[in-house]
């Protein structure tokens, strides 16, 4: 250890860091460390330049060690790793000490103070480096099969374009069918093609294809492994249909004499069975009962569907069936909720009837929803005369969610169009800012224009049936303040559409944990990089696409959907991928047996070995998280690349600058 | 002195610094094998049983002791004085004894200051009676000439953090095999007829007290811990199990888990197992992964069950342990003091 030779590198990153911390004052008093024999600063240590620099030292001056001060491990440890890689030292023989967001961006106003903090980290990764130990990756094969979790817009198009690559894929669907949200919209902007046109036969497409296994109405229930090698246990909800004999002809709902309101197809404004098939495009065909609702399961009495079934295929009996599925890879795409309006109380959703959600308002227009199409107020009969459609509702707005939710601007729009199309209604589209930044979006704003929409800017203060004059009686009253005249208006509609926003799945987080990833502060996943990387997570071989990991529209999510099946190919066509080495070991030899850290694996690794009264680590399981390591009494187990005697130099190079433990001359001098 | 063979024996030396005195009657413990030290050795310096002089130890030359085992922790200017001496006329230098190796109770004085201990000691303890206010006073003086007292420390220290230490013996006292085994090591060591382990060792066992201990250990999750009188605990059961607390998962076994044995969780007085520096972080660390808690009120809950716990975590290390005092001399002064 004391004859390694540690080669120093302190990166500018343009003024990222050389804006706030003396680089230059850093390298030269790093150049004094133990060990250290090499100390640079360089503009950007990223560039090849910079890594040829790491190179061209480690071969003309036998460099031993490694140490780049620069961004975060996350963003380039895999780069100067493949630099040590190529000049022949062995990559985790290289520390990165993060000098960037834990000092420059941090503390950009104390440059004194960001230079101190930015040596105290370049001393503690030159204490550490010197204790590494050359490590190897482990190789592992991967299973070619991908699983996605969730049938919407975005978790199709993933799959089909791995089915189409010729790759096997097991598509999860929590509903009795796929296609999301995409299957209840009526037309899609901007071009006001028809969803269901464009949806239907790509969904057709999923059910059809021979390397696509789709289960509907099922669910993750747990995850096991890790890339290349998951186990994911599928529970697959009984549909009490038995699909093998279901024609799909209807009958059976024809005559089922249970009427239930379908929150979830029809957004509440219509009604299904409780044997139901939620809409006529759904694939698969097959229908399910819903047993919350059927009278057999409440009374053992009525069995309507089963008597009229002309294939005998409906088996009230029938259980959900659990199974364990290997996948190498998995997308996640379980899309979004919408905000709930009522959370709005001022904007009266659920109390006054002729208020509206855009979802509401999107089967309302559709040829195949309650209405048939035509737009009319609660009563059934009543076509509005004037509509107002407000904007951001449970968006951009502290007391909900800060963000943009990207597509209601556009939705809104499109409803003004179908409004204006349908009906002779005058429309007002209450709106913040009008957002089209895609290509044919503004055009599409411009068309609205001249059909004579109106737009009035702010935020609406309350929709009311408190009528102060004539002109409002028997209206919903929209005030607001219009910050264009800068003047309170008041006006009277028939019908309120609220265009509210997209939030995360309400167990988005509790699915996030199934697959170890995590949720960003506003509860959608988060990608590995928001810019450079936006399909993959934190996590290998998980992987996400749509509106999950955040909102978007839908050329966006197909686009991400293609973009993560793209990822997963490129993985399986490797053939095999390298874990981490970075594992914990119990040195068997010492361990005491005392069980303590048998309870703490959340990965399940550890055994424990009767005959020999030890505990044992199964590496392939192992995912190198430190839990046991922290925990065992006797410090026998030891996690590779954080060691104790790593993780304690790292600690003692760090404390440059504090108090020693008062020696024996210290004491006797205090006296 | 010479042995029959006319060679000169070997000289052992005891002393005991700032402890309680068991460490010395365990070297009795020893029973008739004291005689073949006695015969092994010549005994030069043993303060507490036979009429030694320091200047006997100075009248030495450097080195002329082969052997020395110091017990007690270094707590004011005698001890350390004593130290430095024994330390420059000894050979093998032995931190005898958890004080002398980690601190033990005495090191439990680390969590206060020495003001604070004098000032309940002296006045503020109920059965203080001392209407004067004396003090103990290191200048002081008769008329005669002065007569100094030692200075206090502030901070008990372990022998090894005063001087080079070459072997450790632990326990509270060290059970009499050890001690056996390492004095007639170093006895068949000086007359060539055999090896020592290497210096810095400490002669006892590697691993933990669950490692002797013969009770059956299973997965463990803790609801609730018992103080002794609370419970009647299953003889066969690992007792940590049991809700006892047990230190003997972090510590360094030889003591052939005694406690344990007798239905007593084990204190944790051999310190550490190898290789490990703060008992105390190890004992608290393991523990802490077999609470039976979700929330941060159940894991309240369950502590509160446990009284002192730095007693039980500390109750030996924690002059050793790496829960250091800063260098009050150097320390950067604060505002308003
Ligand atoms: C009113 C409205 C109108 C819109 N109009 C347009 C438009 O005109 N043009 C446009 O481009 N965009 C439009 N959008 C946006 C569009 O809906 C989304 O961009 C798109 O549907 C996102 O698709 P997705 O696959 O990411 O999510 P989703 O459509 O939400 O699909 C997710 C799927 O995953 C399933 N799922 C969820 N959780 C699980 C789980 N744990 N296990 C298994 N399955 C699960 C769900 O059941 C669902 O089938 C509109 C949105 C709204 C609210």
């Amino acid at each position: 250890m004391a004859e390694e030779r540690v080669g120093v590198y302190i990166c500018h990153c343009g003024h990222n860091i050389a804006g706030t911390v003396d680089v230059e004052a850093v390298a030269e008093w790093a150049a004094d460390l133990p060990n250290v024999e090499v100390s640079r600063h360089y503009e950007f240590m990223c560039s090849s330049l910079g890594q040829e620099l790491v190179e061209e030292d480690i071969k003309t001056l036998g460099l031993t060690r490694v140490v780049v001060a620069a961004c975060s491990p996350h963003m380039h440890e895999r780069t100067f790793r493949g630099a040590c890689e190529r000049a022949g030292l062995n990559p985790y023989l290289f520390e990165m000490a993060n000098i960037r967001e834990h000092a420059s961006w941090v503390h950009a106003v104390d440059k004194e103070g960001a230079t101190e903090k930015a040596k105290a980290l370049v001393s503690a990764a030159v204490h550490r480096v010197v204790h590494h130990t050359p490590l190897e990756t482990m190789k592992v094969p991967v299973e070619p099969t991908t699983m996605v979790v969730g049938g919407g817009i975005a978790g199709i198009q993933a799959a089909l374009e791995l089915a189409d690559a010729g790759y096997k894929v097991i598509m999860v669907e929590r509903e009795p069918s796929i296609g999301g949200h995409m299957a209840q919209l009526d037309k899609t902007f901007p071009t006001l093609d028809c969803s269901a046109c464009i949806l239907t036969p790509k969904m057709f497409d999923v059910g059809a294809h021979p390397n696509i296994t789709m289960l509907t109405y099922s669910e993750v229930e747990a995850v096991e492994g890790y890339v290349g090698n998951f186990v994911v246990t599928v529970r697959q909800k009984a549909r009490k249909v038995i699909t093998d004999k279901c024609t799909g002809c209807g009958t059976c709902w024809e005559k089922c004499p249970i009427r239930v309101v379908d929150d979830v197809y029809e957004a509440g404004l219509g009604y299904r069975k409780a044997i139901y098939r939620p809409f006529p495009q759904a694939v698969p065909k097959y229908p399910v009962i819903d047993v919350e609702s059927c009278t057999y399961y409440k009374t053992g009495k009525c069995r309507a569907c089963q008597m009229f079934c002309p294939t005998e295929a409906i088996d009230f009996d029938q259980q959900d069936e659990v199974v364990d599925y290997k996948v190498g890879n998995v997308i996640l795409a379980t899309g979004y909720e919408q905000f709930d309006a009522r959370r709005i109380p001022e904007y009266g959703y659920g109390r006054l009837a002729n208020v509206f959600t855009s979802l509401e308002f999107e089967r309302m227009v559709n040829a195949t929803g309650p209405t048939g199409g035509k737009i009319m107020l609660r009563d059934g009969v009543t076509e509005p005369e004037s509509v107002a459609i407000i904007h951001c509702v449970g968006s951009r707005d502290r007391r909900y969610n800060q963000y943009c939710s990207a597509v209601c601007c556009m939705y809104s729009l499109k409803f003004a169009h179908l409004v204006k199309e349908r009906t002779g209604a005058e429309v007002y589209n209450f709106y913040m800012d009008i957002r089209t930044p895609a290509k044919g979006y503004e055009e599409f704003y411009h068309r609205l224009l001249e059909e004579g929409v109106r737009f009035v800017r702010g935020r609406v203060a309350k929709v009311t049936d408190a009528a102060r004059g004539p002109g409002e009686e028997g209206k919903l009253i929209i005030q607001c303040e219009d910050t264009l005249i800068g003047k309170q208006r008041r006006i009277p509609v028939d019908m309120v559409v609220l265009s509210a926003g997209m939030e995360p799945r309400h167990d988005a987080e509790e699915i996030g944990h199934l697959f170890g990833i995590s949720c960003s502060v506003d509860g959608f996943f988060i990608e590995r990089h928001p810019k450079l990387d936006p399909m993959a997570t934190m996590t290998d071989g998980i992987y996400v696409a749509g509106v999950c990991q955040g909102p978007k529209d839908i050329p966006a999510t197909v686009a991400q959907g293609a973009g993560a099946a793209a990822r997963v190919l490129g993985v399986i066509s490797q053939g095999e991928v390298a874990l981490e080495p970075i594992r914990a070991e119990i040195d068997e030899e010492h361990c005491s047996g005392c069980r303590i850290c048998n309870t703490m694996c959340p990965y399940s690794a550890i055994d424990y070995i009767e005959e020999l009264q030890v505990s044992r680590v199964n590496p392939a399981l192992c995912k190198g998280c430190g839990t046991c390591v922290a925990a065992c009494p006797s410090q026998v187990i030891t996690g590779a690349h954080y060691s104790y005697d790593q993780v304690m130099a790292q600690i003692d190079g760090i404390l440059i600058d504090v108090n020693r433990p008062v020696t024996a001359e210290a004491e006797v001098a205090a006296d | 002195m010479s042995n029959q063979n006319g060679n000169t024996k070997p000289k052992l030396a005891l002393y005991w610094a700032s402890s309680c005195g068991g460490c010395e009657i365990s070297v009795l413990a020893i029973h008739e094998k004291i005689l073949d030290v006695a015969a092994a050795f010549d005994i030069v310096f043993w303060p507490c049983v036979m009429d030694f002089k320091v200047k006997d130890v100075e009248a030495l030359a450097d080195g002329e002791i082969d052997v020395c085992l110091f017990n007690g922790a270094i707590r004011n200017d005698e001890n350390a004085e004593m130290a430095h001496l024994l330390r420059r006329k000894s050979k093998i230098m032995v931190a005898y004894g958890s004080c002398s190796m980690e601190g033990c109770i005495p090191g439990l004085a680390n969590f206060t200051s020495r003001d604070a201990m004098m000032q309940f000691i002296y006045h503020n303890s109920p059965s203080t009676d001392n209407p004067d206010g004396v003090e103990p006073d290191p200048d002081w003086a008769f008329p005669e000439g002065p007569a100094p007292l030692p200075k206090f420390w502030n901070t008990v220290k372990t022998l090894d953090q005063v001087v080079p230490v070459e072997y450790y013996l632990p326990g509270c006292p060290p059970e009499a095999e050890w001690t056996e085994t390492l004095v007639m090591a170093a006895a068949a060591a000086l007359a060539g007829e055999g090896e020592l382990p290497p210096p810095g060792s400490v002669i006892g066992n590697k691993d933990t007290v669950c490692d002797e201990c013969p009770r059956t250990k299973n997965e463990k999750k803790i609801k609730r811990f018992y103080r002794p009188y609370e419970i009647v605990p299953d003889p066969d059961t690992c007792l940590l199990e049991q809700g006892i607390f047990c230190a003997g998962y972090a510590t360094r076994s030889g003591c052939g888990a005694l406690c344990p044995q007798v239905n007593m969780g084990c204190r944790g007085c051999y310190g550490p197992n190898e290789g490990v520096d703060d008992h105390g972080a190890r004992l608290i660390t393991g523990l802490a992964s077999v609470l039976d808690a979700k929330t941060d009120e159940e894991v309240d809950a369950i502590l509160d069950t446990l009284p002192d716990p730095a007693g039980y975590f500390y109750r030996f290390g924690l002059a050793h342990s790496m829960l250091h005092r800063t260098d009050v001399a150097h320390a950067p002064k604060r505002d308003g003091n």
